[in-house]
């Protein structure tokens, strides 16, 4: 595993020796950087059921050295990346050209650390080197987000990120300190033989929620993910998207299931609320969006939403002693990881094929690439009805399971939770319903209708590294939702390591039906659900041929007879979102220009923005600025008055020695 | 799996294909009776779906084969989705592989397809028509999941021939968690079917329109076989509300004497559903799109409301 890791490293290096030579980079570095990604994904498989293997590396300080350490949860996030980063990998190759910021062979440095250090925090088994690698993680993504640095925005954009990252990093730091309980003792082993009064163990599980929760963007930390995923050029939004906010997640359960040793009931549903207002919020939010990029960015973070809801829902379980119950929600919300990271890298890479051909990233100006870019638009529509939670592909596996695990919910010994538990799966539905909205909107306007500009034309489809990796992360996407049996016996270790219990024995009866409890209860066969359509459609397609003449002819379009239509009678984006705009109103901060009747150039436009924006950040901010003002007045310049302060600082510590 | 229950199930799905177009056939000859009209033959329908068949499809210049492959895709997601209801036996081998959550999900996949066909060709009414069709469908998806979710705690199952065979087993007795869940699902499938109040299938009038406008670049068999699926939907709404609220008649075993017993059941309940949805229909006025929203929300509260009926107060 490390090999690997070093492997990726290496070639991070090599790309050093060749800034300006992209051909090398783009031919060799990174397909061989795809194909470290797919042994990576072999081996985590092969160390999934294996027990943990310990290892210590004396990098770093002289008494620190890096302790490693591999188990069943760590093994499954490693699957995850390796997976997802072997297809953006493969279309990174034929992605990145010349003259984009940034020399290409300095961008291949940066994209394999940055692989490198998220493997390695994942394997991370002592606060020193988890903070160390996190912070690598963190600075080696902040530099791919600015690769286009000479735009302001992107580095306004940039800079966001680093900040919210930060926050969060002294969040986490506080975390571990908490959780060392005054022992000195920073190695994950040794902070697991504490037991922490519940004061403070509540106090390290909040500390991990916000420190995770600003990286993984949930409310009201998500503001840096609709900023930074646009920025970023396509195949880093995709990896920070599908995977680097995996490792949050991976955090979060780190700490929350294994470092600390019980869970307090009300944990669960304050992560259950904050990742069901998180998911509605962003799913809303990209119902609205009119740049792709950003649309992808909300989506996002409507599906962290979901893990944080389904991570609630299993502490809560777990913390009533509901083994099984806690172990059917881990199992959905783990499942939801890796096939988010299948699909949403895969719509990542899909817009940035999108933009590489039509230098467009706002939906208003798309349109109809489905007759030029064939191949991105067949594999974007499978991320698309992946990432709408419609059977039979990954998304909708997970939220079944989702939903499975809520209808246990009235079987929880608390009367007020029976009752508000449930009202949950009920946002589950609207969320899972407003997401196929919002894909729908994303697939139609980019890819269906007719070209909004004139020169979509001229959009060339993807190039042959770009097919594979897409090709790579569709079929991920496939055969998540054909064969959930197999993944959830994959998932099986890391559960029993998690909560002692596990859906193996009982899913694993069958292969191709899925059984979570029993099959009375609920049982669900994608493959042979996947057969039943597929037949059908072919048997009506084989009748109406047989039995009938089946011509066709082409003609202009009907529309209801109107012969003089243009492109811009279609829909737009804005119009798709207007429904949403209308019925949640009161989460948008919206302003309109609308024409009055006598205009003679009339304008429309409306801006949506977000509340948190106004009512949080751009407080904090003055204060912010005000104190940093009020603290300036410090800074004389007179070396007089400094050693002034020097002296005064030396008094008042002798004092404090003395007293 | 039985050589009886793959019988069962082929005649399930037969039923389904050949009983669909006839359902569609009674309302409309009952709403031409209630509205004072001269009422089209029963066999309407079937006639319409052979002449469309007979007919060329003329397809719009720039149609992709989004355009071509969805009539087909939707007509099998409602195959599908006839076959895992159980309307005249609960001996269904199909069953297994799609409980309830998987059935709206197979309305869901249908629903995008036939919205993303409506975006291919790019005329100002197919979008307008997806955009419709998909704000109806945000709605009424979650309210038909909490539908079958008072149905599943109910019967601590998901899987819908297990619904129908508790329900069935229990006494005759109004249960109002299920009562409300009865109020919500009329209004869903109201919705989800383009019929009064919120859709009217009967016109083609531009504004109003939401299921034409979807379907208003297609003909021949093409638009036969989204009118068959369409009619089909019908039938499997009318069987998910006879298999939740009345499931009683339903052959519990797969032998012919009990199958033959349920046919004429089956026929008699969707001919008092087919009656009760023209009554439905003709009493209402259509309402303003911008009203559909409250509408379908209230249907949303109801369900949600059902369920915690049933988990507050058991009943």
């Amino acid at each position: 595993m490390l090999a690997i890791v070093a492997g990726w490293l290496l070639l991070g290096v090599a790309g050093l020796f060749a800034l300006h030579r992209l051909r090398f980079v783009a031919r060799i570095l990174f397909p061989a950087g795809g194909l470290l990604g797919v042994a990576l994904l072999v081996a985590a498989a092969a160390a999934l059921p294996a027990s943990p293997e310990t290892v210590v590396l004396p990098i770093g300080l002289p008494s620190l050295p890096f302790h490693f350490r591999l188990d069943s949860l760590s093994a499954f996030f490693i699957l995850t990346i390796g997976g997802a980063a072997a297809g953006v990998s493969a279309f990174a190759a034929g992605y990145f050209r010349e003259g984009e910021g940034t020399p290409p062979g300095l961008l291949c440095l940066q994209y394999h650390v940055f692989l490198a250090s998220m493997v390695l925090v994942v394997l991370a088994d002592d606060a020193y080197a988890f903070m160390v690698l996190w912070e690598t993680m963190a600075l080696s993504s902040f530099f791919l987000v600015t690769t286009n640095h000479r735009i302001a925005e992107i580095r306004r954009a940039g800079y966001l990120y680093l900040l919210i990252a930060h926050i969060g990093a002294i969040g986490i730091l506080l975390c571990f300190g908490v959780l060392q309980a005054d022992s000195g003792d920073y190695t994950f082993a040794g902070m697991r033989a504490q037991h922490l009064s519940p004061f403070w163990a509540s106090m390290a599980f909040l500390l991990a929620l916000f420190g995770f929760g600003a990286k993984a963007g949930i409310l009201p930390l998500h503001v840096w993910l609709p900023e930074a995923h646009p920025a970023a050029p396509s195949p880093v939004s995709a990896l920070m998207s599908g995977v680097m906010l995996k490792t949050a997640i991976y955090g979060f359960l780190r700490i929350s299931y294994d470092l600390l040793d019980a869970q307090i009931w009300w944990w669960g549903v304050l992560t259950l609320a904050i990742g069901l207002a998180t998911a509605l919020f962003g799913v809303v939010f990209s119902a609205v969006q009119v740049d792709m990029k950003r649309l992808l960015a909300y989506s996002s973070i409507e599906n962290i939403g979901l893990l944080f809801a389904g991570i609630g829902l299993a502490i809560l379980f777990s913390a009533f002693g509901m083994k099984p119950m806690a172990a059917l929600a881990l199992t959905a919300a783990l499942y939801h990881v890796v096939s988010h990271a299948f699909f949403k890298s895969l719509l990542f890479v899909g817009t940035g094929a999108v933009l590489h051909a039509t230098s467009e990233r706002s939906l208003g100006k798309l349109g109809g690439l489905i007759r030029y870019m064939p191949w991105v638009a067949w594999a974007s529509l499978i991320g698309v009805l992946a990432s709408a939670g419609l059977p039979p592909l990954g998304g909708f596996v997970s939220e079944w399971l989702l939903l499975q695990s809520f209808l246990f919910a009235p079987q929880l010994p608390n009367s007020y939770l029976n009752m508000l538990v449930p009202a949950a799966a009920a946002l589950i539905a609207l969320i899972a319903a407003l997401a196929g909205y919002t894909m729908v909107k994303f697939f139609g306007v980019i890819f269906l209708g007719q070209p909004r500009e004139e020169k979509l034309s001229q959009a060339h489809d993807a190039g042959g590294w770009e097919r594979i990796g897409m090709v790579w992360l569709a079929a991920g996407s496939v055969l998540l939702g054909l064969l959930p049996v197999q993944v959830i016996r994959l998932i099986d270790p890391v559960t029993q390591q998690l909560v002692q219990a596990g859906l193996g024995s009982v899913a694993g009866q069958s292969n191709w039906l899925l059984v979570p409890v029993a099959v009375e209860r609920a049982s669900y066969g994608p493959a042979i659900f996947f057969s039943g359509v597929a037949l059908g459609s072919v048997l009506a397609f084989a009748f109406v041929k047989a039995l009938y003449h089946g011509k066709t002819r082409r003609s202009a379009p009907w529309d209801c007879g109107y012969p003089w239509q243009t492109p811009r009678m279609q829909d737009t984006a804005e119009g798709f979102g207007q429904p949403i705009r209308q019925i949640f109103e009161p989460l948008f901060r919206m302003r309109r220009e609308l024409p009055r009747a006598n205009d003679l150039a009339p304008k429309y436009r409306v801006t949506v923005e977000d509340h948190f924006w106004h009512w949080l950040y751009e407080p904090v901010a003055v204060v912010v600025e005000h104190a940093a003002r009020v603290i300036g007045r410090l800074q004389q310049g007179r070396i007089a008055v400094y050693l002034l302060y020097s002296f005064l600082t030396l008094i008042g510590m002798l004092i404090w020695v003395t007293v | 799996m039985s050589l009886s229950s793959v019988a069962c199930q082929v005649l399930e799905i037969v039923a389904a294909l050949a009983l669909a177009p006839l359902l569609s056939g009674w309302v409309n000859q009952c709403r031409a009776w209630l509205q004072n009209k001269s009422a089209p033959s029963l066999l309407q329908p079937y006639r319409a779906l052979h002449k469309l068949f007979n007919k060329d499809s003329v397809l719009a210049d720039r149609a992709s084969s989004m355009l071509r492959a969805s009539p087909y895709i939707v007509f099998g997601c409602m195959v599908l989705a006839c076959a895992i209801i159980p309307t005249l036996s609960t001996e269904l081998p199909l069953s297994a592989v799609a409980d309830g959550i998987a059935l709206v999900g197979l309305f869901a996949l249908a629903r995008v397809f036939i919205s993303l066909a409506a975006m291919d060709v790019g005329t100002a009414f197919g979008t307008l028509g997806a955009r419709r069709e998909m704000l109806i469908g945000f709605l009424a998806e979650p309210a038909l999941l909490m539908v079958l979710f008072t149905a599943s705690l109910v019967s601590q199952s998901t899987s819908l021939t297990t619904i129908v065979e508790t329900l069935a087993q229990r006494d005759l007795a109004i249960y109002p968690s299920l009562a409300l869940a009865a109020v919500a699902f009329t209004i869903v499938s109201l919705a989800e079917n383009a019929r009064v109040p919120v859709d009217n299938p009967a016109t083609h009038l531009e504004l109003t329109m939401i299921h034409e406008a979807l379907i208003l670049e297609y003909s021949g068999r093409h638009l036969g076989l989204l009118e068959w699926a369409a009619s089909l939907k019908l039938y499997a709404y009318s069987a998910i509300g006879l298999a939740l609220f009345f499931p009683w008649g339903v052959a519990r075993a797969a032998s012919p004497f009990a199958l033959l017993l349920a046919l004429p059941v089956l026929v008699l309940k969707l001919a008092i559903v087919g009656f009760l949805l023209a009554l439905l229909e003709t009493l209402s006025a259509k309402m303003r799109i911008f009203r559909v929203p409250e509408f379908l929300a209230t249907a949303f509260l109801l369900a949600v409301m059902a369920m915690l009926t049933r988990i507050l107060l058991g009943s």
